[in-house]
C-alpha cells in the first residue's frame, strides 16, 4: 500500500474534490482526505473518463487499426498512428522500411513533438509559471499570458502550428491523417511542402531555445522551490538507439533507478510483457503499470521528458544537448527528480525535435519517392513502440488468418506515469496544504503538479472489462440486497 | 423544329434520347440530381429514392422515370434537398457509418451526398447494429455495417458475374444482404476480387484488403472536387 493512497477510516475525514483538473487534457479529479486539523490523509488522482479502445478495435482489419486508434486523442494522434503502423508493418509482413519512408514518419513524429510540447507549456503550462501558481484565476489562462507576454503567447502558438504543418504535410491532415499505412507510408513529401518547412525551421528552433533559457530563468529566480517542488525519487524509461542516445520513433526499452543505475537496458521492446506488468485498481480507470522485477511497491516508474532526457546518454542534435547537460548539473550527478524540471525537459525536446526536423529537411532523402517496403512472412502478433510526447506508448495486437484484430493491449503514455502522478500530488500536498487552510491558490499547487506531467487522460483509459468493480443493491434502510462484484482479487 | 427533345430541369432544358430516364439524360447532360443506387452499367433499380425529383408536380425516382418531351422536373429545391438529408441521415442511423475510421473515406458516394447535401448531424437516434465482419475470404472484406442495402453488389453478381453470391433478405428494418452459401460466409462462394460485384459498393461495405488508406488525403476521389461538381464535368459520358 502507498503512502496516503487509502485513508483508515475515511468516514470521519472532510473530502475536498478538485473536479475537474484543469488545463489538462481529458478528464480526471483529484480528491484530498482531510481531518479537522487539516491534516492530508488521502490523496488519489482519478481518471473519470473512459475510452475502451482495447476492445472495440477488436474484429477490425489490420490495416484500418493505424487510422481507427488514432481517434482516442485528438492532440498526440500521430503517436498512436505510428505505434500501431509499427506493429501492423510487422504483422503485415513488411522488411525494413526504405529510407524515405521512415524519414518522413520521423518528420511526421517530430513535427507532432513539436506541436504538443508547445500546446502544453505555452497554453497549459505556462499560465502558472508566468503569471504565479495562486495568481488571480480568472486570469490564470493563455489570454492572461497573451496580455502580459504577447511575445512568449505568440511565438507558443507559431511553434504548435509549425509542428503542426508539418504533420499536414506528411499525414495529409493536421490531426487524425492517414499517412502511415503498414509498409510505409501513402505520401511522399513535395519540393514546395519542404521549402515551406525550411523556410521557418531556423526560427523555429530560435524560439524553442528561447523557451528552454526562459524555464532556466525560472528556475534560477527560486531554485530552491523549482528544484523540490513536487520531488520524489522514482525509476524512469525511455527508449534510446543502439547507442544510448535518445530515440523517439524507435530503440530499445532503458530503465534506470532514481541514482542512475541501469535496471535494464536495450529491451527489445517486443518483450515488453518480460519486463513490465500491469495492475488495475478499484478507484480509476487507469491501470498501474510498474517493472516487474521490482513489484508493484517499488517498481513503478515515470516516462516522458524529464525520464528521456536522463535515461538517454545524450541527444544527437548540438543545441538540445547543451541545454540537456546544463539542466541535469543541477542534480549533482544524480537524476534531478523535482516535478517541474518536466517543464524544462519537455523544452529541451521541442528544440531536440526541431533541430531534427531541420536535419531531415536538408537529407535529400526525404524528398524521394520509394514509400513502401518488401513484403515478407505474415505474423500473427506484434508490438509497437514509440516515445509519444507524453513518454512511452506500446501497442500490442494480435490478428488471425482473417487479417482481424483478435487482442489490443495499449500502455498509454500517461499509463506509464500514472503512479508518478499520484505521488506528485501526495509530495505537494503534504509539503504545500498539510495542515493549512486549504485555498484555491493551494489546491492550484496540486494540479500544477499534474499538468507537469501533460497528462493525458482520455488516451490513458482502456482497462474496459479489467477494472474491479463492486456494486451493492440496499433497500431504503439500508440492508444490503445484493453486491455484485467483478475482477475484485485484483483490487486495492 | 429541332432534331431533340427536351424536357425542363429546374428551368432549364435538357436534351434527351428516347429510353433515357431523367436522371440519365440529366448526367449526361452535366445536370446532377444525388443518387446512390444508381450505376450506369446496370438497369434502373429505384431504391435509395436520394433521385427523387418532381416531374409536373409529382414525385419521382429519376432513375427510373423516362424523360418525356416538356416535362417540368424539379430537383434542386429547398424542399426535395431537404427530403434527400432525412433519407440520408436515416441510412446513416440505420447503419454503422464511422467515417473517421473507414478506409472509404473521401471515396464513399454516401459520405460525398452528406457533404454535398451539407447533412449537418444525423438528426435521428442511431440504431448503433452490431453486424458482424465477413473478413473469411482471402481477398475481400465485407462490413455489412456499412451497408445500405443498395443491392448493386447483389445485380453485379447476377448479371455481369453470373455467380448470385449476395441477396436480400428479411423484410422492412430487418432486411439485409446474406451471402449465398451453406455456412453464409463468403469464403464458401466462388467470389473472387475480380469480380464485378468486388468494385461497385458505393460504401465501405466490400472493401478489397489489406490495400486500405494506399491513397492519401487529398487524391481521394471526392477531396478535389465534390460528387456534384464531378458529375457536372462528366458532361457527354455515359454516366
Amino acid at each position: 500500500m502507498f503512502r496516503l493512497e487509502t485513508a483508515e477510516n475515511p468516514q470521519t475525514l472532510r473530502r475536498i474534490a478538485i473536479d475537474p483538473v484543469t488545463r489538462v487534457e481529458g478528464h480526471g479529479k483529484v480528491t484530498l482526505l482531510m481531518d479537522d486539523a487539516n491534516h492530508i490523509h488521502q490523496v488519489r488522482l482519478h481518471i473519470v473518463e473512459f475510452r475502451g479502445f482495447e476492445v472495440f478495435i477488436e474484429g477490425r482489419p489490420y490495416w484500418e487499426v493505424p487510422v481507427t486508434v488514432q481517434r482516442l486523442c485528438g492532440i498526440c494522434p500521430v503517436s498512436h498512428h505510428l505505434a500501431a503502423v509499427k506493429a501492423m508493418d510487422l504483422i503485415a509482413g513488411f522488411g525494413p522500411l526504405p529510407a524515405t519512408a521512415e524519414k518522413l514518419r520521423r518528420l511526421m513524429h517530430y513535427g507532432q513533438i513539436v506541436q504538443s510540447h508547445a500546446v502544453h507549456f505555452f497554453h497549459l503550462a505556462s499560465p502558472d509559471l508566468l503569471l504565479g501558481f495562486d495568481s488571480e484565476p480568472t486570469r490564470r489562462n493563455i489570454v492572461g499570458v497573451a496580455q502580459d507576454f504577447p511575445e512568449i503567447a505568440k511565438q507558443g502558438v507559431l511553434l504548435r502550428k509549425f509542428g503542426q504543418e508539418a504533420i499536414r504535410h506528411t499525414a495529409g491532415k493536421r490531426i487524425h491523417g492517414t499517412g502511415a499505412i503498414p509498409g510505409g507510408m501513402n505520401k511522399g513529401l513535395t519540393q514546395a511542402e519542404r521549402d515551406e518547412m525550411r523556410r521557418d525551421i531556423d526560427q523555429m528552433i530560435e524560439w524553442a531555445l528561447g523557451a528552454v533559457h526562459m524555464v532556466a530563468a525560472l528556475h534560477r529566480t527560486k531554485p530552491e522551490f523549482y528544484n523540490h517542488f513536487g520531488e520524489f525519487e522514482s525509476s524512469m524509461m525511455g527508449l534510446v538507439d543502439a547507442d544510448g542516445a535518445l530515440d523517439f520513433y524507435h530503440g530499445g526499452l532503458r530503465a534506470l533507478a532514481a541514482d542512475g543505475s541501469t535496471i535494464f537496458d536495450h529491451v527489445d521492446y517486443g518483450t515488453y510483457e518480460e519486463v513490465l506488468q500491469e495492475e488495475a485498481k478499484s478507484w480509476s480507470y487507469m491501470k498501474f503499470p510498474h517493472i516487474r522485477s521490482l513489484g508493484a511497491e517499488t517498481g513503478w516508474y515515470k516516462v516522458g521528458p524529464l525520464a528521456r532526457v536522463q535515461v538517454a546518454s545524450r541527444l544527437t542534435t548540438p543545441l538540445a544537448e547543451i541545454e540537456r547537460k546544463k539542466m541535469m548539473q543541477l542534480g549533482g550527478g544524480k537524476p534531478v527528480m523535482g516535478t517541474l524540471f518536466y517543464h524544462w525537459a519537455r523544452l529541451i525536446e521541442a528544440l531536440h525535435a526541431c533541430e531534427l526536423i531541420r536535419d531531415l529537411l536538408d537529407d535529400p532523402d526525404i524528398l524521394g519517392k520509394d514509400l513502401m517496403a518488401d513484403r515478407g512472412e505474415r505474423r500473427d502478433e506484434a508490438v509497437g513502440v514509440i516515445e509519444a510526447p507524453r513518454g512511452t506508448l506500446f501497442h500490442h495486437y494480435r490478428v488471425d488468418e482473417n487479417d482481424q484484430v483478435t487482442f489490443c493491449n495499449l500502455i498509454v503514455s500517461t499509463t506509464n506515469n500514472n503512479q508518478a502522478m499520484n505521488e506528485a500530488i501526495r509530495s505537494v500536498a503534504t509539503k504545500y496544504l498539510d495542515g493549512r487552510e486549504v485555498t484555491e491558490g493551494l489546491l492550484n499547487h496540486i494540479e500544477v503538479a499534474i499538468r507537469a506531467y501533460d497528462p493525458c487522460l482520455s488516451c490513458a483509459t482502456h482497462a474496459l472489462g479489467q477494472m474491479p468493480l463492486e456494486v451493492d443493491l440496499v433497500d431504503a434502510d439500508g440492508t444490503l440486497v445484493q453486491r455484485a462484484r467483478r475482477n475484485m482479487r485484483e483490487a486495492r | 423544329m429541332t432534331d431533340f427533345e427536351t424536357f425542363l430541369l429546374d428551368g432549364r432544358p435538357v436534351r434527351f434520347t428516347r429510353g433515357q430516364t431523367i436522371l440519365e439524360a440529366a448526367l449526361a447532360a452535366g445536370h446532377y440530381i444525388p443518387n446512390l443506387c444508381h450505376h450506369p452499367e446496370f438497369r434502373p433499380h429505384g431504391s435509395c429514392k436520394l433521385c427523387t425529383v418532381k416531374v409536373n408536380g409529382r414525385l419521382g425516382a429519376a432513375c427510373t422515370v423516362k424523360a418525356m418531351p416538356g416535362q417540368e422536373v424539379a430537383s434542386d429545391t429547398p424542399e426535395l434537398n431537404g427530403t434527400r438529408r432525412v433519407l440520408l441521415q436515416m441510412l446513416f442511423v440505420e447503419g454503422s457509418h464511422f467515417c473517421p475510421g473507414c478506409e472509404k473515406s473521401g471515396a464513399c458516394k454516401l459520405q460525398a451526398l452528406a457533404y454535398d447535401l451539407e447533412m449537418l448531424t444525423p438528426h435521428f437516434e442511431h440504431f448503433y447494429p452490431s453486424r458482424p465482419i465477413d473478413a473469411s475470404h482471402p481477398d475481400v472484406l465485407i462490413d455489412f455495417n456499412r451497408c445500405i442495402m443498395c443491392e448493386l453488389c447483389v445485380r453485379a453478381s447476377r448479371e455481369v458475374d453470373g455467380k448470385n453470391v449476395f441477396a436480400l433478405a428479411g423484410r422492412g428494418t430487418a432486411s439485409h444482404v446474406v451471402i449465398n452459401s451453406a455456412s453464409g460466409k463468403l469464403v464458401d462462394t466462388d467470389f473472387a476480387l475480380s469480380d464485378k460485384a468486388a468494385h461497385v459498393c458505393p460504401v465501405g461495405a466490400i472493401l478489397p484488403k489489406r490495400v486500405g488508406f494506399a491513397v492519401p488525403i487529398g487524391e481521394r476521389l471526392y477531396d478535389v472536387d465534390s460528387i456534384s461538381t464531378q458529375a457536372e464535368k462528366r458532361v457527354g459520358e455515359e454516366v
